[in-house]
């Protein structure tokens, strides 16, 4: 905050003093760690860029009616007659080996990609969160026997158990995928969380805190927690981009979600064996998926930029 | 270094126990591992009975559990489903999947460090933002997508390499296929090594050695990449298991008959014995990989030291 305004040449005294107020202001608030970054984050073209597109993934997610007038679910969606058919007028992107326009798919598949990429974000934020607070908390033999499961989890590559997990389930619905990536994705946020709580254990305000009586309970949420949380923000933010394209890799393998379920991973898999002749099938798809993801990973390269500028 | 070497591999024992305790619950626990072997249909409940008093399946769970890690220490991974032993399957695949990795490693390491090095030693400039943006779209674009895309533009459009592997896999064949393996990991290794340089450039020890008046070459090489590199290699390390599950898709796009053709064999024909073998060998080649990349570390980095 201050070096900002350090920087900026400031001759006019009234401006001066009026800067030296809104510090004031600032400093009132409690300007923290994760108010800084936010303050930070607004300003950036790519954030704003970023967001704009996941606003719009989002709407597209919730309300996927109001962007097409065709209903992926209904009777006669998919008229055979039209298979393969290349873009038209009234369906922009084509048609599929079933006939289905690929379009209504396509932005009826959104929903489960993203719903697949936040619930397994919030999942191991959850899970790796909770433990590695624990395991830094508490540590002696609780860290212990914590840490060695960790490493039995993070033994596992994602696609590969996975593979391994969807090859005994075959269910193939959005939960169970975000539930089995969210088993396998934990143990990152675990250690980056109790790396994190134990650097922050031995510093004087948690010593302060204590001295002034605080509990337990109080230090843990009130004190540690607020000061571990940007780490966890960026990691948390750049996996949701990386969660997504998992899905769409698992799906894409036939392991993932399945049909009738719509994903784009599925569409993309169903569309390989006709791309030579007919490649709108699967470009379509697949532009969306990417831009998904680059949206997201966009977002994750700027929050990080924001929030930990070790890392820059 | 011996003694360290001792303790890592002892500490390995307890990770590897119960990764294999994790797959076998989730195998035995979960799903039925019987499942797929009466074709697609249910197997009748006295078959099915049969089946598991064969395979020993009806003893309890620690006992199986014991058989098991017993065959896996004698390299018995029981047969797949057309007969062949397990183990011959991987003899056979393991080594493709091998070449493809290394295929792979060797792209992130040469493409990924010069351009980490080129941008990071170039912050700010054209080239830097240029390659940051190729990345951010390489990371973006899944690795099935680029498969297909490149499989169909260099395979099938200008004919310069054959769209399938042959079974033989040479590493000739390989090297479209290991650029698409590796395209993800190389875009990661080229932003670390530019935040790693970019971050070291301005260290004390290029300074000495720039004052000391070493040529940039040197200084680039010997002091800077040196330093520069430590991040990468954990990276590189641990992205081995990842590389291993994209094996999966890419062997599936160019039809190479690797670990992840026949592990996607398995799962296609319900083949429980052929899965759980080759993700335990799997797991165990992911663990020694970790092992190595903390061993080299004492190589880069004099400062570490391991009584």
């Amino acid at each position: 905050m201050s070096e900002k305004t350090i920087e900026r040449p400031t001759t006019d005294e009234a401006a001066l003093a009026k800067e030296l107020e809104a510090e004031e202001k600032a400093a009132a608030r409690q300007a923290s760690l994760l108010r800084d970054g936010w303050a930070d984050l607004r300003k950036r073209p790519l954030f704003i860029l970023s967001a704009l597109v996941i606003v719009c993934l989002l709407a597209l997610a919730i309300a996927p009616s109001l962007f097409t007038a065709r209903s992926p679910f209904s009777n006669g969606f998919c008229q055979l007659q039209n298979s393969m058919n290349g873009p038209g007028s009234g369906h922009l992107f084509g048609f599929d080996v079933q006939g289905c326009d690929i379009y209504t798919r396509t932005v009826y598949g959104t929903r489960n990609s993203i719903v697949v990429g936040v619930v397994t974000t919030i999942a191991t934020t959850l899970i790796g969160g909770l433990l590695g607070m624990l395991a830094g908390l508490i540590g002696g033999w609780v860290d212990m026997l914590l840490s060695r499961i960790t490493e039995v989890f993070s033994a596992l590559p994602i696609i590969i158990g996975g593979l391994l997990i969807m090859s005994i389930w075959r269910t193939g619905d959005v939960w169970t995928v975000s539930f089995i990536m969210a088993i396998l994705g934990w143990p990152q946020v675990f250690r980056i969380m109790r790396g994190e709580v134990i650097s922050n254990k031995y510093n004087d305000y948690v010593m302060a805190a204590r001295a002034l009586g605080a509990d337990s309970w109080r230090i843990a949420f009130r004190h540690i927690l607020p000061n571990t949380l940007a780490p966890v923000i960026v990691i948390t933010t750049m996996n949701l981009g990386v969660y997504i394209s998992a899905e769409a890799a698992l799906s894409y393998l036939g392991i993932g979600i399945q049909s009738p379920n719509i994903s784009w991973g599925l569409m993309i898999s169903d569309a390989q064996d006709r791309f030579l002749t007919s490649p709108h099938a699967l470009l379509f798809p697949a532009g969306a998926l990417s831009l998904t993801v680059l949206a997201f990973i966009m977002l994750g390269d700027v929050v990080r930029d924001a929030f930990d500028p070790k890392m820059r | 270094m011996g003694r360290y070497v001792v303790r890592r591999l002892l500490q390995m024992i307890p990770v590897f126990i119960g990764a294999t305790l994790l797959i076998f619950l989730m195998v035995n626990v979960m799903g039925d591992p019987v499942a797929g072997l009466c074709g697609e249909r249910q197997c009748d409940p006295a078959t099915a009975a049969q089946l598991k008093r064969e395979f020993g399946l009806d003893k309890p769970l620690w006992q199986q559990y014991a058989t098991y890690m017993g065959n896996v220490f004698a390299g018995n991974f029981g047969t797949a489903f057309n007969g062949q032993p397990v183990t011959e399957l991987m003899a056979s695949a393991f080594p493709v999947t091998i070449r493809l990795t290394i295929v792979a490693v060797l792209f992130e390491i040469v493409i990924g460090i010069v351009l980490g090095v080129v941008t990071g030693l170039r912050r700010g400039r054209p080239v830097d933002t240029s390659v940051l943006v190729m990345t951010l779209v390489v990371i973006s674009v899944p690795t099935f997508v680029t498969g297909l895309l490149l499989q169909l533009l260099f395979g099938v459009k200008w004919g310069w390499i054959k769209p399938s592997v042959s079974p033989a896999a040479a590493f000739g064949e390989l090297i479209v296929p290991g650029l698409v393996l590796a395209s993800v990991s190389l875009a990661y290794v080229t932003r670390l090594t530019r935040t790693s340089i970019a971050e070291n450039r301005r260290s004390d020890y290029v300074r000495t050695a720039v004052a000391k008046g070493l040529p940039r070459h040197r200084v680039v090489t010997r002091h800077l990449l040196r330093n520069s590199l430590i991040p990468v290699v954990t990276f590189i390390g641990t992205d081995i298991g990842a590389l291993m599950g994209g094996a999966i898709v890419t062997e599936r796009i160019f039809n190479i008959h690797g670990v992840g053709y026949q592990l996607y064999q398995g799962i296609l024909r319900q083949n429980t014995q052929t899965v759980v073998g080759f993700v335990t060998v799997l797991v165990l080649v992911f663990l020694v990989a970790n092992l190595l990349v903390d061993l080299l570390y004492a190589v880069l980095d004099p400062r570490i030291r391991y009584a």
